[in-house]
């Protein structure tokens, strides 16, 4: 902590300017901000209110599973309402949750840029994505659609309900996607700082590149399936419709084509947020650069070989079949890789333990545990009776959702100082974290147990041996609704009462962290040049410091 | 030491011969894969407080990242986990194909899904909707197909599950070991009463089973459980039982519909040659393909033949057929496929099965 005092009369170059939330007041200086920041702000704001909106819908699911037979919510009703909640949390809040709200934010920083490439794109995708999320949610009050996120056909095209409108949505929330993607790709080759060579480029913005790589690829296949079954749903083509000549099984090869990649869409910039964090937090550089940053291109790749084994029992031939097992395998190697990388990372560290550092620790867990039950989905014969149980559903909250909502959460509180200069209740922090753990485990470990028992999902009544497990689970999805309201509060509290935050709290030297606390509109006063890496924990600080000199 | 197991993770009892050897994997792979993660676990947390932060640090912590050892130590982890993994899929693999691929001599079940209810017929000609009847400790093949969308059949007491997809013909087959009555679950999320698809298999030992295929109700669709009836009679269609009665076997029905939509005008019964291939002696036979290759005459090509018979075209036969895709019922489909296996025996004439009559007019030539 005394360096981090030390620091502030080298919270250099700011001095004068107003920070970015105050320099251009009003409401015209946000809407029509080209700001990075401010840009990233708004998505803040947007992406926790769809992560409430998900989470209320989710609590009312499992209030219904509480008994085996209905109470609270019509059949057609819950139909809706877990297709809605996968919808949102899938393309609400997973996809755009870090990228958009800490990619935009901190990747001009991290590279010592003053902005993204093209900040009016930026802007631009900001207000396509609020469309995109308008048109959803549109549909969702036209009567939404009961299709579930995956809109497997032709139950989706011949269903009555709105998928039209909440198809039409995610398109163009697909299109906002896109527009990010491309930007900080672009941005990442040209705007990198002087002396920032490719091997100083921090792994949060590795992360962000890899998976904004997998955007472009991935995204306009899932725009066209979804276009397709709009068509079909529309004018009765039958394109997967096997009644008019379609073929049913072709929509979910095309969709987990997407899909599947899209899964670490959502995970990848968790993990370059729990690499960034474990190196903070243990003053100590990652075990190895190379490997995080190989692994991540690594799942990028094989990510777009591996979709059939979401189709074991489809009717596949067993060839195919054998196939896409086998290379799911090579997933979990990459996947491996990384823990091992980060557990090493950890070794004669001087490991701090605080907020994000416990959300490191929820990561690791719940990936570790999560990606193990992945290997056991791709062992094909335990597939075959796994498929469509709540085994699958628990496997890819623990990794996916877990993993996701724990970067998510990792970042909310280790950039808080940098993004709103004050500091939020560690104590509380420590205590929610704990909590939103607890809830978390105890909502899907369950889940695991009642898929080896046979429970498929998408069930809004089940056979009575399954409710305890079932009330367990719905259990622990109260107390982690409660958690994550109680983090949001500890946070909100701190935006008006918190400690007024150091520039460099964590005493990390991320390139971030050179920058005024809060940033200036413009970032750096002057541009830097970098004369070592993100993470030089052999320098003291001041070391460190004068080596991002200005000019 | 298997129940013990089986207990402890929620299990069902293993009702069929392949379930107990596919939890044996799942036990290994479980174990292995939670051995990993606790490792794992482990050394994190000892780390943890190890090398927690003291209160005076004393200097610059360990800042070197020591990259060397640890890309070698990744090295050792993708090939030796890499092995693992593998293994573990190869053994997983192998039981999926026997999950996959039917004994020669499983009894035959034709199961159709449809929202939202099971229905299964049987090549003596009995049906039923719901409760499917077997012999306990035979292997049974089902050959399922769906109505509107995909379904999926699962007996979680056997471990077994199979999309049932409209348009296409899928299988599956299993061995009960005990005669007793496992629950069908639907696992493919069908609409409202998706959670309702449930039906029984009801395994019976060999004198049961003789007197069931005697029975009269069993040639008579039965009624679904009188829950289920009512539950669909809420929100869901009707319930169309829409077998042919009268006529007993399946095979009859499918001559029945064979004749109805035309196929006989083009194919022959009694293995004389015509415009298409006989269904005399048909089933069975490795027929060689236009373009190269030969297909063998089983379930899977006949249906194929139906839906789109422009895909694989039998050389020597004009491309004349059309397809047959939405227009036939699945029950009428199952029926013709009956009634090609039914005539397996019979020989066809020299010829029949090689070169097909060209045209009609052709065929009107020759009797002028
Ligand atoms: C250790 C590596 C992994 C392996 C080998 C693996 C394997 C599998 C397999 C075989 C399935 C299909 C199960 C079924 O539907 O029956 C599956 C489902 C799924 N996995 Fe994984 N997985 C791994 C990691 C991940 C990760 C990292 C994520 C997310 C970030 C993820 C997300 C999902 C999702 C979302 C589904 C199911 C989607 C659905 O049906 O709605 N998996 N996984
Ligand atoms: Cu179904």
């Amino acid at each position: 902590m005394s360096d981090a005092q030390a620091q502030d009369e080298h919270a250099p170059e700011a001095g004068h300017e107003a920070d970015y939330l105050r320099a251009d007041g009003g409401l015209r200086g946000w809407l029509l901000t080209i700001d990075h920041k401010r840009i990233g702000i708004m998505f803040y704001g947007l992406v926790l209110l769809f992560l409430l909106l998900g989470g209320l819908f989710a609590m009312i699911l499992r209030a219904e599973l509480i008994t085996p037979e209905p109470t609270l919510i019509q059949a057609d009703t819950y139909n809706r309402m877990f297709t809605l909640h996968g919808v949102i949390m899938v393309w609400l809040f997973m996809i755009p949750s870090i990228p958009n709200v800490f990619g935009n934010f901190l990747l001009p920083l991290m590279l010592g840029a003053k902005d993204l490439a093209f900040p009016r794109l930026n802007l631009a995708s900001l207000y396509v994505f609020a469309l995109g999320a308008l048109v959803t949610l549109g549909g969702a009050v036209a009567g939404g659609a009961d299709t579930g996120w995956t809109f497997y056909a032709p139950y989706s095209t011949t269903t009555p309900t709105a998928v039209v409108p909440i198809v039409t949505g995610i398109f163009i929330l697909g299109v906002s996607s896109i527009m990010t993607g491309l930007n900080f790709i672009v941005t990442t080759h040209t705007m990198r700082a002087e002396g920032m060579t490719w091997t100083r480029v921090p792994l949060f913005v590795w992360a962000i590149y890899a998976t904004s790589v997998i955007i472009l690829f991935a995204t306009p296949v899932l725009g066209m399936s979804i276009t397709l079954v709009g068509i079909d749903h529309i004018y009765h083509f039958g394109i997967f419709d096997p009644a008019l000549g379609g073929d049913p099984v072709l929509f979910q090869h095309i969709f987990w084509f997407y899909s599947h990649p899209a899964v670490y869409i959502m995970i990848l910039p968790a993990m370059g947020v729990i690499s960034e964090v474990v190196s903070t937090f243990c003053q100590k550089p990652p075990a190895s650069y190379m490997a995080i940053f190989i692994s991540s291109l690594g799942i990028a790749f094989v990510g777009f070989f591996t979709w059939g084994h979401h189709m074991f029992v489809a009717g596949m031939s067993t060839f195919d079949a054998g196939v896409f097992g086998a290379l799911s395998m090579f997933v979990a190697i990459f996947s491996a890789i990384k823990v091992f990388t980060w557990v090493a990372t950890m070794y004669r560290g001087s490991i701090r333990f605080s907020t994000p550092m416990l959300y490191f620790l929820f990561f690791l867990f719940l990936f570790v545990f999560g990606g193990m039950t992945g290997v056991a989905v791709a062992t094909q014969s335990l597939d075959v009776h796994w498929h469509d149980t709540y085994f699958v559903v628990a496997h890819f909250h623990f990794i996916m959702v877990g993993a996701t909502l724990t970067g998510f959460l990792a970042a909310a509180h280790y950039w808080f100082p940098k993004m709103f200069g004050r500091m939020y209740s560690e104590r509380m922090g420590l205590l929610t974290s704990a909590a939103v753990f607890a809830g978390f485990f105890l909502t899907f470990f369950p889940q695991f147990l009642l898929g080896n028992a046979g429970m498929p999902r998408r069930y809004y009544a089940y056979p009575e041996r399954f409710q305890w497990l079932n009330a367990l689970s719905s259990g622990g999805s109260f107390l982690l609704g409660g958690a994550l309201l109680l983090t949001l509060v500890n946070l909100l509290v701190a935006l008006r009462w918190g400690r007024k935050a150091t520039p460099n709290p964590w005493d990390s030297r991320g390139f971030e962290w050179e920058t005024a606390t809060m940033p200036i509109k413009h970032n750096f006063a002057v541009p830097p040049r970098i004369q070592r890496g993100p993470y030089d924990y052999h320098l003291t600080e001041e070391e460190a410091h004068a080596r991002v000199s200005p000019g | 030491m298997n129940e013990f197991l089986r207990r402890l993770l929620f299990l069902p009892p293993q009702r069929s011969t392949i379930a107990a050897e596919i939890d044996h994997l799942h036990y290994l792979v479980i174990t292995i894969t939670m051995i990993g993660a606790t490792l794992v676990a482990a050394i994190g947390g000892y780390f943890l407080i190890r090398y927690r932060r003291r209160k005076d640090p004393d200097g610059r912590p360990n800042a070197t990242s020591g990259t060397r050892s640890a890309l070698k130590a990744e090295a050792a982890v993708l090939v030796v986990l890499g092995a693992l993994f593998l293994w573990l899929w190869w053994i997983g693999y192998r039981q999926y194909m026997r999950l996959a691929i039917p004994p020669e001599e499983s009894l035959d079940v034709y199961v159709t899904g449809k929202k939202w209810m099971w229905k299964f017929a049987y090549p003596h000609g009995a049906a039923s909707v719901s409760e499917m009847y077997v012999p306990a400790g035979r292997p049974v093949r089902l050959i399922m197909t769906s109505r509107d969308v995909i379904h999926s059949f699962f007996v979680p007491d056997f471990r077994i599950k199979q999309d049932v997809v409209p348009g296409r013909y899928t299988t599956a087959w299993f061995e009960a070991v005990q005669p007793g009555t496992y629950e069908i679950l639907c696992t493919e999320y069908c609409g409202t009463e998706h959670s309702y698809m449930r039906g029984h298999v009801v395994a019976l030992g060999p004198e049961d089973y003789a007197r069931w295929l005697k029975s009269d109700d069993a040639l008579q669709p039965r009624e679904p459980r009188a829950a289920l009836d009512e539950r669909i009679e809420r929100g869901g269609p009707p319930l169309p039982v829409q077998m042919q009665l009268g006529e007993t076997t399946m095979a009859r029905r499918g001559e029945r519909a064979a004749a109805e939509h035309g196929c006989l005008r083009c194919h022959t019964l009694d293995g004389s040659r015509h415009i298409g291939p006989t269904f005399g002696g048909l089933y069975g036979q490795k027929v060689p393909l236009e373009g190269g290759g030969e297909a063998l005459v089983d379930e899977a090509f006949i249906t194929a033949s139906i839906m789109d018979p422009a895909a694989v075209i039998h050389r020597g036969f004009a491309p004349v057929m059309p397809s047959y895709l939405g227009r036939l019922e699945p029950a009428e489909v199952a029926g013709i496929v009956e009634l090609i296996r039914s005539l397996r025996l019979v020989r066809p004439a020299p010829g029949a099965l090689e070169e097909g009559i060209r045209s009609f007019e052709t065929l009107e030539e020759q009797a002028r």
